[in-house]
């Protein structure tokens, strides 16, 4: 069988689904983005002045950028895979001769391109309000595809053991979201007190939201090889888990 | 070549309870085939295990000679099912509901749109197409799952309970379907729970109770096995208590209603006599129950 029809027939689905219903995800992420600029970069941001020889604004952006990209990717997944769940038509997928890797990959590439797209609004609405460029095209692109990736991942085996609404709303509320906002977005990790530096280093967006914001405008608290070691370790790992989990068919059989 | 081959299937599930245990059948090409039995008996499991919705604990299942383990993509392009509930996406429209599907077999978008065409056409669902899923009536929703199993043109077809909550009118067009189907060379399995259908279309029958396969036979030489039939009379007169005639069993259901078991050795012309000897005019007559019915009762008690 030629496997890149039913990919793209699970990528069209998935890209038709959260472009028809824009106002509840492409929308969103524009209008808070312009409110964390408006009050974190006008208002509070000129009082704390620069970081790492940055202006406060144009260091916030990589990170403003990459914790929608995350967010994004993994709640397209989530919230897809386990709707398929809910309304039983996983079964047309199970029926029918697509290779589990085809599933997977189809489901992560749709939360790719959701995170991708709401990472392009995100920039488009930071250039209102800075002029930040990019510094390193090569490793900006690979970390966000790398990162969107890990969390479309993220997003699947969430939705593979979830068996109610809560259940997809659990992660994304109580881990993503403080692992986000503590990712060092707003702040840098040397403003941390010592202890608490040590600690945010167990943080893996952290990681990935340096390594963004090298390539954006070229500043980092962290070794940029050991980010992207980071993310490909994990990437493989959801992979392997993810593809073992639709094998033994957790949650989707009975 | 069998259709399907399903040698000591087994499952139990996680809470313990073995929904069968060791099943073995096999269904020619061609056939249209009764898969019966009652609630719990096991006859989802199976057709879950079949169409890979259910993972086996045990045992070999085979497709047009391709198993479902070694050779799973061939197997899975051999089926279409059209389950009990409604399971497409009611968010999309009729046309992609069957389209996304051609998709998931490897149809080509062009070939697959064509495919889609013809399937839609074929279940008279053409006109409806742009319509959004959800919108579609009952009817309309059970010809729409059956059209999405058909766009990849398999040649086994597993209906689980087509046509449970469908007015009757929609019902016979759907027997009509399904013949029509099954003539074109498509190997049809069904699972009902109204046996006079079961009794009408199909030419051979399995009976599952308790996870295991009670009874296999054809159709016709199964309702040979019936020796009693079973009458409703409405009579003339109105009588205080059933007349008793000799070798037939009869009941007073109401003072002008009799039940009336019948020996086939003995036949209704000796009952029709008798009670006009008794001075009883039958006004009419009716079978009490569908024939596999009452076999189907003695088979699973």
């Amino acid at each position: 069988m030629n496997y890149s029809v039913p990919f793209f027939t699970i990528l069209y689905k998935e890209v038709c689904r959260f472009t028809r219903i824009w106002p509840q995800t492409l929308l969103p992420p524009a209008i808070t983005t312009a409110l964390y600029f408006l009050i974190f970069g006008k208002l509070i941001g000129g009082r704390i002045g620069s970081v790492q020889g940055v202006g406060y604004m144009d260091y916030i952006v990589p990170g403003v950028i990459l914790m929608s990209v995350i967010s994004h990717a993994y709640a397209n997944v989530v919230s897809s895979f386990y709707s398929t769940k809910f309304q039983h038509h996983i079964e047309e997928l199970l029926v029918s001769p697509v290779p589990n890797w085809v599933i997977l990959t189809g489901y992560v590439s749709g939360g790719i391109a959701r995170g991708v797209m709401v990472g392009l609004v995100v920039a488009g609405i930071s250039m209102l309000f800075t002029q930040v460029g990019v510094l390193h095209w090569g490793i900006t692109l690979a970390m966000l595809l790398l990162t969107a990736t890990l969390f479309a991942l993220a997003g699947f085996i969430n939705a593979v053991f979830a068996d109610s609404f809560d259940d997809i709303s659990i992660i994304p509320n109580f881990v993503l979201t403080p692992l986000s906002y503590l990712g060092g977005v707003f702040y840098s990790l040397a403003m941390l007190p010592p202890v608490w530096q040590i600690i945010a280093q167990g943080n893996p967006i952290i990681y990935m939201i340096n390594a963004f914001r090298f390539g954006l405008i070229g500043v980092t608290d962290v070794d940029i090889v050991l980010a992207f070691e980071m993310t490909v370790g994990f990437i493989v790992f959801l992979t392997l888990l993810s593809l073992w989990l639709l094998h033994k068919g957790v949650g989707i059989k009975n | 070549m069998k259709a399907l081959s399903i040698h000591n299937l087994k499952k139990t599930y996680n809470n313990g309870f073995q929904a069968l245990k060791g099943v073995d059948l096999e269904v020619e090409d061609g056939d249209f085939f009764a898969l019966l039995g009652p609630n719990g008996a096991g006859k989802s499991t199976l057709i879950g295990i079949v169409s890979s919705l259910v993972n086996k604990t045990e045992g070999r299942v085979s497709v047009f000679g391709h198993d479902l383990v070694k050779d799973n993509e061939k197997a899975k392009s051999c089926i279409g099912l059209v389950p009990q509930e409604v399971n497409f996406n009611q968010f999309e429209t009729v046309k992609n509901v069957v389209l996304i599907q051609a998709g998931y077999y490897g149809i080509s978008r062009k070939q697959a749109l064509a495919q889609t065409e013809q399937s839609l056409k074929q279940m008279d669902l053409w006109d409806k197409r742009d319509l959004v899923s959800r919108r579609l009536s009952g009817g309309m929703k059970r010809r729409l799952m059956i059209a999405r199993a058909m766009v990849h043109k398999p040649r086994l077809l597993i209906l689980d309970e087509p046509t449970a909550g469908v007015d009757i009118e929609i019902r016979r067009a759907m027997w009509q379907l399904m013949q029509e189907v099954n003539r074109q060379g498509t190997t049809i399995i069904l699972t009902t729970h109204y046996l006079e259908e079961a009794e009408s279309l199909c030419r051979n029958i399995a009976i599952i109770n308790n996870g295991q396969i009670v009874e296999k036979s054809a159709m016709n030489s199964l309702l040979q096995r019936i020796h009693t039939d079973h009458f409703v009379l409405n009579i003339a007169q109105n009588l205080r208590a059933a007349p008793v005639i000799d070798g037939y069993e009869i009941e007073l259901a109401d003072s002008q209603v009799l039940n009336v078991a019948v020996p086939k050795s003995r036949g209704l012309n000796r009952l029709f006599q008798q009670l006009s000897g008794l001075g009883i005019d039958v006004l009419s007559l009716k079978n009490k129950s569908n024939r596999l019915e009452q076999l189907f009762i003695e088979l699973v008690q």
